[in-house]
């Protein structure tokens, strides 16, 4: 006799025993994705994109690896009946990727390549860093957050909070407790002639309680100033801009109450819009120390050093014009000063640092704790450069 | 969205049985469960087993499937049996009534299958198959809740044996000799043969046995000679090894069988249905249904629909529909064939031809058809299919020598056949090797026609031409 076993809920429901394997698997996606970040970032793809685009990665970390065919000698497939020598049935696929014509059952044979929303993988990016000696402003916490959350009941308070259901309840209440009651009493209508009048009273009165949530938060301000000077040519604007659409992504992940602003310059500096910052292309000569005065000039008009915690990052090749070095290194010197930090990415993409000059050395002379210059010199540069800057080690320095 | 009570299926279960026995089915005592999508991922996921041990594959397979049913990949069937005595199967509870009725017939034929076809009545034991799976589980759950082992530890060592569970023997009904019996093998070859002419020749001296040797002969089982020689592991490392040879063990008639064994079920399926006078509606979404499953897959291999057609294809050349002969002929080949054997003994050029089975390789960017099966190379054709059938599709890899330079180091030979190795794995495989082995390992085989060794050392993978 056959058995048939009935469907049953309570096991269906205890029953998500793939729960913990599921999870392990999902820890291990994000590690492999953390791992291999910098290939990511260097796709070109991925730069400048609206964050809810879904991007291909492809992972390396999770497949399983077993002794397998290569596919030197292909393989074997059914037709539709037409088939003829030569012609093409499929593309060759990356390695590791399955044949159309391999039997489908040999164990695990798999490819990976992951989807995933550009935000998820920003938010896996940055998992680990910070902006650094975010804490150390003492105003901390004068911009913090509110939000109202309702946190139980109280006798007092303003007309707006009254909870009108529960302070019907409460009269009712009192209505059963006086003995007055009949089935009318849960009848919330005009009373019936000859009925005695049970108004409310002061006591039946309930008021949500609010309390304000604050969260404790810093006032942080990111500047992005990049060069847009003539001798940016393509390659070097696309590595600034990686640069600052990581910056950008990560703040905007990281913190809720951060302001950027960007700075676009070359002989002469401006405000732009992100959109600008991110797609305009502009030429000319260069002086860096129109872009660091304007960041200035932002700054004591905006952002005042006490309250904010400001950064401000710099990308250039600098290949700025001789006779600017020395102011460039006073405003260099002056930013230091406001910001908690100042980076400066010198973009020198195969080898151009030997014709051209260089501000990196120049930089190096600055006597600041909070500078940091770095160098990006290809793509995959573009990661770890930013890495470096974010998870700069905390030094008790400048303390003020 | 369901239209079946329990009642309806009890119903039709014994319609379906009474054509069963009729048409000389032999099946172990039968049980379904019913249970709901989710479930049935996670069984799919756990190869069916009731109780697996954890591993995080098995999380990434449950996602997988899923992707491809969310998808709505077409003709996979909401379907899972179990190899075990009462045979154990798995009904989609959003199902129609029609697919369940398919489904349970289907079940029916995998059920026959798997209590007479040779390769799993000499490798499984089915009484045991569900105690099995849930006592390895047990076991293995033990060694993660172990404070001195741990979930890392025995993770990273599954992670290494499920890459090699697969380099063991494949054809379990071949007895493997034991260590003594390779001995006498041995000495008894190094023997020279009585001659009758020695007072007219000098014989030649005979040639000392290489007994000290290890192994004596070519090893296949990897995980077990590792298991065996390797003094260094734990107990409990050890036992890890058993447990993913012994399922590996499990799955290799399933391997060996899948064309045989889904086209048997198919035919049977079809037969079965046809012959139970279904209401017309039911009849034609059966129609729909069963073309869904045997469908080919353009420039694929559709176990369903390969089988399916050799199996009538044998019917109809032994005597046709419903005769005594055919019957015969059928059960005994469902018996005594498997994968490689029965393609080769019934896939017929007619029958390739109409299946338009053809060869590919890949030339630049695209694969492009090299061979298709006419008068000229249908047999070219149907030898490169042989070899990727069943666990044709696994290379062969034997351990040589376990004292290889008189430092431990594993020596293995790949026994090549005209398809180089993938490299990546190779490389990522081999790690996992010399991690189980604890020294280092070597791997001869061929790349492109030359002999190559595959070696990782301390210096990490190193792939040579060596002539």
């Amino acid at each position: 006799m056959t058995v048939f076993r009935p469907y049953s809920e309570s096991d269906a429901l205890r029953s998500d025993r793939s729960a913990g394997d599921r999870q392990r698997h999902r820890e291990k996606l994000r590690r492999s994705l953390r791992e291999n970040i910098a290939d990511i970032i260097a796709e070109e793809s991925i730069i400048g994109r609206t964050r809810d685009r879904i991007i291909k990665v492809p992972i390396r970390g999770v497949r399983e690896y077993r002794f397998v065919y290569g596919d030197n000698e292909g393989g074997v497939g059914t037709g539709k009946g037409d088939t003829r020598p030569g012609q093409i049935v499929g593309q060759s696929g990356r390695r590791g990727q399955a044949g159309p014509g391999k039997a489908g059952n040999a164990p695990g044979e798999d490819y990976y390549e992951t989807e995933i929303s550009l935000d998820e993988l920003v938010e896996i990016m940055f998992e680990d860093l910070e902006l650094p000696e975010m804490e150390r402003k003492f105003l901390r916490e004068v911009a913090s957050e509110r939000i109202a959350k309702r946190k139980g009941y109280r006798r007092q308070g303003v007309r707006v909070h009254l909870d009108r259901k529960r302070t019907a309840r409460s009269r009712i209440r009192r209505k059963v407790a006086t003995g007055v009651a009949t089935t009318s009493a849960l009848r919330p209508a005009t009373p019936a002639e000859g009925e005695e009048r049970f108004p409310f009273h002061k006591r039946d009165l309930i008021y949500r309680r609010l309390k304000p949530d604050i969260r404790e938060e810093s006032n942080a301000v990111v500047v992005c100033i990049m060069d847009t000077s003539g001798s940016m040519d393509r390659l070097k604007k696309y590595l600034a801009r990686s640069f600052f659409f990581l910056l950008y992504q990560f703040v905007r992940t990281r913190y809720d109450n951060v302001q950027v602003v960007f700075v676009a310059h070359h002989t002469q500096a401006r405000e732009v819009t992100e959109e600008e910052f991110f797609h305009k292309c502009e030429s000319g000569g260069t002086l860096i120390s129109s872009g660091y005065r304007k960041a200035l000039e932002i700054i004591h008009g905006r952002y005042h050093p006490e309250l904010w915690n400001i950064y401000a990052f710099h990308c250039s090749d600098g290949d700025n014009f001789e006779s600017d070095n020395a102011e460039a290194m006073r405003a260099a010197a002056e930013l230091c000063e406001l910001c908690n930090l100042f980076g400066y990415g010198e973009i020198k993409p195969m080898g151009s640092h030997y014709y051209e000059s260089s501000m990196l050395e120049r930089f190096r002379e600055l006597d600041a704790d909070n500078f940091q210059a770095v160098l990006i010199e290809r793509r995959e540069d573009v990661w770890p450069a930013f890495r470096s800057l974010m998870s700069r080690e905390k030094t008790p320095a400048d303390e003020r | 969205m369901k239209d079946w009570s329990l009642r309806d299926l009890e119903y039709w279960d014994e319609r379906i049985r009474e054509k069963v026995a009729e048409f000389g089915l032999d099946c172990f005592p039968q049980e379904f469960e019913i249970c709901d999508q989710e479930a049935m991922l996670g069984y799919m996921a756990y190869h069916g087993m009731p109780a697996h041990y954890p591993h995080w594959s098995y999380g990434k397979a449950f996602e997988q499937i899923k992707t491809m049913y969310d998808y709505g990949v077409q003709g996979l069937p909401y379907e899972m049996v179990i190899n075990s005595d009462p045979c154990l199967a798995y009904l989609m509870r959003d199902n129609s009534l029609c697919l369940q009725v398919l489904t349970i017939a289907h079940v029916y034929g995998h059920n026959d299958f798997f209590k007479n076809n040779f390769t799993f009545r000499t490798a499984t034991d089915p009484r045991q198959t569900l105690a099995a799976f849930k006592a390895r589980a047990d076991r293995v759950r033990r060694y993660i809740e172990d404070p001195s082992i741990g979930a890392e530890a025995v993770e990273r060592f599954l992670d290494a044996a499920h890459a090699l569970a697969f380099n063991r023997r494949r054809n379990i009904a071949i007895r493997k000799p034991s260590e003594e019996e390779q001995r006498a093998a041995a000495i008894e070859r190094a023997t020279p043969r009585p001659d009758p002419f020695a007072h007219l020749h000098a014989s030649e001296p005979p040639e000392e046995p290489e007994l000290r040797r290890v192994p004596l002969e070519p090893e296949e089982d990897i995980l077990l000679f590792i298991r065996d020689h390797n003094r260094h592991l734990a107990d409990w490392q050890r036992d890890l090894l058993t447990i993913v040879d012994e399922e590996a063990r499990y799955f290799i008639p399933q391997m060996e069988t899948k064309i045989m064994n889904e086209g048997w079920a198919s035919f049977w399926h079809h037969r079965i249905m046809h012959a139970l006078e279904l209401p017309e509606a039911l009849h034609l979404e059966f129609l729909v249904r069963h073309n869904q499953v045997i469908c080919p897959q353009p420039g694929g291999l559709n176990p369903y629909h390969i089988g399916f057609v050799v199996w009538r294809d044998i019917e109809r050349r032994f005597g046709g529909e419903d005769s005594a002969e055919a019957r015969e002929k059928l059960f005994a080949v469902r018996e005594a064939d498997r994968d490689v054997s029965f393609l080769r003994r019934f896939l017929t050029r007619e029958l390739m031809q109409e299946l338009d089975l053809f060869t590919w390789r890949p030339r630049g960017d695209h694969l492009v058809v090299t061979k298709v099966s006419d008068e000229e190379s249908w047999q070219e054709v149907k030898a490169a299919l042989l070899r990727q059938v069943g666990t044709g599709t696994l290379p062969v890899i034997r351990i040589l020598d376990a004292d290889h330079h008189g430092r431990r180091a594993l020596y293995l030979r790949h026994e090549h056949d005209g398809r180089d190795l993938e490299m990546t794995h190779a490389e990522k495989t081999l790690g996992y090797l010399r991690e189980l082995w604890g020294q280092d390992v070597f791997l001869e085989t061929r790349l492109r026609d030359k002999r190559a060794l595959l070696s990782v050392t301390e210096s990490g993978f190193d792939a040579k031409l060596i002539g």
